[in-house]
């Protein structure tokens, strides 16, 4: 999901993107609806997509001029963005940094200006945390945990082998990337519960497909007995269910498939019984960040740290919300 | 590998002497000796990791086992390197291959995905040769900028490897798209007489390559142009269409590696289909023994290259490296062929063996 995108993006949607940005009216902060100014990291995959769309919509609903840019997977880009909102003087910002570092100078601005900052999805590592207002976001490390409680309270039936003990591969994402990391911190932690579960092969795929085909391959030639895959994004977790059914075991029953995102192709191989379970990583925060936003500039409290509302897929609960999954 | 493929023959006295030394100069003098060697090593390492890395077994009436997976997933690296090949000789270079493969996959699987029957056979060939007259269009491209306004062609291809990506993500809408045709997915993993499809038809275009280049006057005439572009214009050489014929060749290929890459997951995601494989196939190209200043190529070279990169990128999970190591280990395999390929490590090596250095006649 965190996919790092090298490419500059085509020079007409930047253009597009600049225009949306600058093309509003500069005194809208003088009437009564609150002006956002977001900053969005790029649409580099459907969870980002889905997440900016869910921003535009949510402030359309709240009342909320939301002026949008569209950062390419550029920090100076963002920067930009997040200066010309502040010549605008706009009611608040928020934004997704795309990387953690380098955010100081452009935050004392915005701090200057007296517009409050929300971060969302990810955050930054800036020491002097009165930057920001708050930080909306999923907690990887709480993904990975709920993948791994499952487990444990499933271990019974994912001991597919019946040998009693649970041996688990783990695919995971972009080396160093913080959501590889974190879900394989909280993953780790969750099983330690059960002396029965280890993980006896590890091996990035990079959130990719192919990646996760790949290493799926190599592992069901040298890991004798295993009972479950844990993903750490859907799209491994597909890549590994092809070269499941390419050396002849059923996905989902041979071989149980824990994954993280639930998209809407993951969600659709979930209702089809091809993986056990899915914990969501909600892009769909537009709702919570507008109420945040509402809720500061009331001049109301709010926590440093806001967690993204999140659930888990079981087969039988996927079924039953797939026809309405807007991502 | 055949008399066809091989590389540039060591010397032609070499090649006539019946005796035992000279044969043995000729195996130890051999280009793709080291690289071989290295596959070697790579496959023991694994057999020791796994001992039942080799096993190959029949299942659902077609060959399964690590080797089939290697070959496979060779290809696409195998079809890169292959118009990687003719275009290095040509002394050029086409980063944008990784692009135009996005760019394939994502016409590939956007086609079929808009037609009005998904599933039909009919549109998996409409959608493929759909991605391949684009891919043609782009090899144009490049060669234009390369031939025609004589751009260096490291910038020349930078300028589609760049905007290819972006181009890719324009026909996709930035989203995965994920396509439902049988046949669409068997080009990636479907078998014929027990062998990967895949991997057929990168050997299929490695041997038609081979025909064209070393049964006519072709390859002769694309390493004149890598030589001295000037010289093998002066002599009556068209050093211009040739030029751009191989970066129309070498897109090609690049669009069929990344049809296969899309129909591999049945999927195509334009940030990350090919992303770097452009790297992998100037490897292979390098490690095959073709030079990157041009002229004498080997196809042979390209293949052994290929296959190796697929097994090095086999045994990073079989032998459980952890993901962090995983690109240092690659660094210390290539490095490490690297080295003993280069002539002075060679020379150092043959020292050792007096008899045979005199034969040599390098």
């Amino acid at each position: 999901m965190v996919k790092k995108s090298l490419i500059a993006a085509a020079a007409i949607s930047m253009s597009a993107a600049m225009l949306t940005a600058c093309g509003s009216d500069s005194n809208a902060s003088d009437d009564d609806t609150i002006t956002m100014g977001f900053s969005q990291v790029g649409a580099e995959s459907g969870w980002r997509t889905a997440n900016t769309a869910s921003i535009q919509a949510s402030a359309k609903e709240a009342g909320i001029d939301l002026k949008f840019a569209d950062a390419q997977q550029k920090q100076e880009n963002q920067i930009k963005a997040i200066r010309s909102y502040i010549q605008q003087k706009v009611d608040v910002i928020a934004f997704s940094p795309v990387v953690e570092s380098g955010w100081d100078t452009v935050l004392q601005e915005a701090k200057r200006a007296g517009i409050p900052v929300i971060l969302t999805d990810r955050a930054v590592d800036s020491d002097d945390t009165s930057l920001y207002e708050t930080f909306l976001g999923s907690d990887f490390v709480l993904e990975g945990e709920k993948a791994g409680e499952w487990l444990v309270a499933n271990a019974a039936d994912a001991d597919v082998d019946g040998d009693g003990t649970i041996k688990v591969v783990q695919l995971e994402g972009t080396t160093g990337a913080a959501p590889a990391i974190d879900r394989a911190d909280g993953f780790a932690t969750a099983i330690a519960a059960d002396p029965s579960i280890e993980v006896t092969a590890s091996q990035t795929g990079d959130f990719t497909r192919d990646g996760g085909k790949q290493v799926m391959e190599s592992f069901l030639n040298s890991v004798q007995g295993i009972d479950v895959v844990f993903a750490h994004n859907d799209d491994m977790g597909l890549g590994a269910i092809e070269a499941i059914e390419a050396a002849g075991l059923v996905p989902g029953k041979d071989i149980k498939i824990i994954t993280i995102d639930a998209v809407k192709d993951g969600m659709q191989a979930l209702v089809d019984g091809k993986i056990n379970f899915i914990v969501e990583c909600n892009p769909l925060l537009g709702p919570q960040l507008m109420e945040l936003a509402k809720k500061v500039l009331a001049g109301e409290e709010v926590p440093k740290r806001v967690v993204t509302d999140e659930t888990t897929f079981t087969q039988e609960e996927a079924a039953a919300v797939l026809a309405d999954r807007q991502y | 590998m055949t008399d066809t493929l091989a590389p540039a023959p060591p010397t032609p006295g070499a090649r006539k002497a019946p005796a035992g030394p000279s044969r043995w100069a000729r195996v130890t003098g051999h280009p793709l000796l080291y690289p071989l060697l290295a596959m070697v090593v790579l496959l023991i390492i694994n057999v020791i990791a796994t001992p039942t890395f080799l096993n190959v077994r029949v299942q659902d009436g077609h060959l399964f086992g690590s080797p089939i997976d290697i070959i496979r997933n060779s290809a696409p690296v195998l079809l890169v390197a292959l118009g990687m090949t003719l275009v290095i000789a040509t002394r050029g270079i086409d980063l944008s291959v990784g692009a135009v493969a996005a760019i394939a996959g994502a016409v590939a699987c956007t086609r079929i995905v808009a037609a009005p029957d998904e599933g039909a056979l009919v549109t998996a060939v409409m959608a493929v040769t759909l991605a391949l007259a684009v891919c043609v269009l782009l090899g144009v491209w490049n060669g234009f900028l390369v031939s025609v306004l004589g751009i260096q062609p490291i910038i020349a291809t930078l300028v589609l490897m760049v905007a290819g990506r972006g181009l890719a993500m324009l026909i996709t809408d930035g989203q995965i798209t994920t396509v439902n045709n049988p046949a669409f997915s068997k080009l990636a993993s479907g078998y014929l007489f027990g062998l990967p499809i895949a991997f057929l038809v990168a050997l299929g275009m490695v041997g038609l390559t081979a025909l064209l280049t070393r049964r006519t006057a072709l390859g002769m005439l694309i390493e004149a142009v890598g030589i001295n572009p000037a010289a093998s214009r002066l002599a009556g050489v068209r050093a211009r269409t040739i030029t751009w014929t191989v970066y129309t060749f070498a897109a090609v290929c690049a669009g069929l590696a990344g049809v296969i890459i899309a129909a591999n997951t049945r999927s195509v995601n334009a940030n990350s289909l090919g992303l770097w494989i452009e790297l992998d196939a100037i490897l292979a190209v390098v490690i095959g023994g073709t030079a990157l200043t041009g002229g004498r190529f080997s196809l042979a070279g390209t293949l052994v290259g290929a296959l190796l990169i697929a097994t090095l990128a086999r045994t990073i999970p079989n032998i459980g490296i952890p993901s962090e190591a995983n690109y240092l280990f690659k660094a210390v395999v290539v490095v490490a062929v690297c080295v003993v390929q280069s002539p002075r490590a060679r020379a150092a090596l043959r020292v050792r063996r007096p008899s045979v250095t005199k034969v040599e006649a390098r």
